[in-house]
């Protein structure tokens, strides 16, 4: 409609602005993932939860006057925090979209997957804090359980710190992953639970039930395959069950969440 | 300076923006003025990369926007005022910003201060603030990157009186500066006031674009005149005895001609005027008429 042609002297001189760094995103991201309240107080419970369970272990412990290693402290927290990292790895994802903030997010910084990974990322960082919360939670029950007890137990294993980290890492990045494709915090969580706790018994009777199923089980039970890792080291087998259910249960659920993520209109 | 091109967005069989192209010149203000639902948004949003186009495009001084490196230091941005976290506080909210693009942190109290929010206001979360307070936040949002275009999605929306008139004060002075601005608006009169170019837009598609002088030039039934007697009544008459169509308006009349064929007339039959104007409403005849298609209400 209008034959203005573009005067020179109104181009955008972009040659000297730099690219914004993956890092100062990812510092972003973590900063908005304890600047709410109830971003905050998520962070607060998984760490109170931690301390409670590491607690209520060496009470119980103490008082029926049995024996505990330094790792079960661990095992016990690592168990509660993998009810609420997939929550955290669900929020950080979801909260954009609840709140509308995608659209402030996105046009501040265009190129989408960079955004997604440096939540991604933000959500490895805070399983680590995490893990560290609980090993030196663990640290300091051990010692007082070895001063009421007059012994303690620091069998620990390398195999079981391994595994605990991946584990924990998984189940955060499986929320993650059900977030990126759902786009909703309340759906997100119900599934994810589902794939927890109802998936794993529909396996089981599957498995129970057809002798091709049972074969098949191993394959797509992600849960298990990780379990595996607790003995390590793992055979080719286990290996090839743990890339395989990996595969499907973050994997695709990524790749088509991230897919939906860059295509979505944004609102 | 912001160039569209042919743009086109589909939703299913419904066209929302129909082949729209204009440009958005630097040193000036641009009004994007539209009935509710006639495709404002859906351009901006394309203009900044939140939507894709079905067909054609848009650059921001030569750039297509996904392609500007860290595009708030270049572009700001105002698309929704309430399309932020209700449970951060203002001055969280600008400082994530600032933090996004690499800025101080002195910034954040400049910005605060040009939109005269008080350091207890940046304090509170922003599901306690008014929709002018979300909106001067937004308006800091946008500026905070020092930006040479600006894209302002109903930025006047929820403002008080005396806050349009800040808001008209700021971009003029921003135009004026050499930065290029886009707003939108269905208010006629906001955009009116502030904007030096107006483009009109109805079901998608421009329907007229130009400054207010060349548009009123061109709009049919322009020169209608508000005018008040102490008699009425004879001046209707006198009037329509001229072949004049009268109508009723207020304490007055309104008159289907110039304001000179009216006072002709009085002088002719000596009667008193008490007002006698131009009718304001040219260019709010000339939005109905262009967009009456568009208008929920039919034009009646």
């Amino acid at each position: 409609m209008s034959a203005t042609t573009p005067a020179l002297g109104h181009a955008l001189d972009i040659s000297t602005t730099r690219p914004t760094p993956f890092s100062r995103l990812v510092r972003v991201e973590l900063r908005k993932s304890y600047d709410t309240r109830a971003s905050f107080w998520l962070l607060m419970v998984i760490g109170l939860i931690v301390l409670a369970t590491e607690v209520i272990v060496l009470i119980v412990t103490t008082v029926n006057d049995e024996s505990i290693q330094f790792g079960d402290f661990i095992g016990a927290a690592a168990f509660m925090t993998s009810f609420l990292l997939p929550v955290l790895g669900i929020m950080l994802v979801t909260s954009e979209w609840g709140q509308r903030t995608a659209m402030v997010t996105f046009a501040l910084e265009p190129r989408r997957p960079r955004v997604i990974a440096a939540k991604a990322v933000v959500g490895v960082l805070l399983t680590l804090a995490t893990v560290v919360v609980a090993i030196v939670l663990g640290l300091v029950c051990n010692l007082v359980y070895g001063a009421i007890q007059g012994d303690a137990d620091w069998t620990f294993g390398w195999a079981g710190f391994f595994a605990f980290i991946v584990n924990q890492t998984f189940a955060m990045l499986g929320g993650f992953a059900l977030a990126a494709l759902l786009l909703n915090t309340a759906g997100a969580i119900v599934v994810f639970f589902i794939y927890k706790w109802v998936l794993p018994i529909l396996i089981g009777i599957g498995a129970a039930l057809m002798a091709w199923f049972d074969k098949l089980a191993p394959w797509i039970d992600f849960l298990s395959a990780q379990n595996e890792l607790y003995d390590w080291p793992l055979t080719g087998d286990q290996w090839a069950h743990l890339v395989v259910s990996g595969f499907i249960w973050l994997v695709i659920p990524i790749v088509i969440g991230v897919w939906r993520i860059l295509r979505a209109e944004v609102k | 300076m912001i160039t569209v091109e042919g743009l086109t967005r589909k939703y299913g069989t419904f066209t929302a923006v129909d082949d729209v192209s204009f440009v958005c010149q630097p040193g000036r203000v641009t009004g994007f003025l539209g009935p509710n639902g006639a495709g404002k948004t859906t351009t901006m949003r394309i203009m900044v990369g939140l939507t894709a186009p079905t067909a054609g495009r848009v650059t921001i001084g030569g750039h297509l926007y996904q392609d500007i490196p860290n595009p708030g230091r270049h572009v700001g941005v105002l698309l929704d005022a309430s399309a932020q976290h209700a449970g951060r506080t203002g001055r969280e909210i600008l400082e994530l910003g600032a933090r996004t693009m690499g800025l101080d942190g002195s910034r954040v109290d400049e910005m605060l201060e040009l939109v005269s929010l008080t350091p207890g206001e940046a304090k509170r979360r922003l599901r306690n603030y008014s929709l002018g307070m979300k909106q001067r936040l937004g308006i800091a949002h946008a500026l905070l990157g020092d930006p040479s275009v600006l894209i302002l999605d109903e930025p006047a929306n929820g403002l008080d009186p005396a806050g349009i008139r800040w808001m008209r004060g700021l971009l003029k002075g921003y135009a004026e500066r050499g930065g290029t601005v886009l707003l939108s608006s269905h208010l006629l009169n906001e955009v009116e006031l502030i904007a030096d170019e107006m483009i009109l837009i109805g079901h998608g598609k421009i329907v007229a674009q130009g400054d207010k002088k060349s548009l009123l030039a061109g709009a049919k039934g322009s020169g209608t005149t508000f005018v008040t007697a102490l008699d009425n009544q004879v001046l209707a008459e006198a009037l329509q005895a001229k072949g004049f169509v009268v109508a009723g308006a207020g304490d007055g009349l309104r008159v289907e001609t110039e304001p000179v064929e009216v006072g002709r007339t009085a002088a002719e039959k000596a009667i008193v005027l008490t007002d006698l104007r131009a009718a304001d409403g040219g260019l709010e005849d000339l939005f109905l008429e262009l967009t009456s298609d568009t208008q929920r209400e039919g034009m009646a």
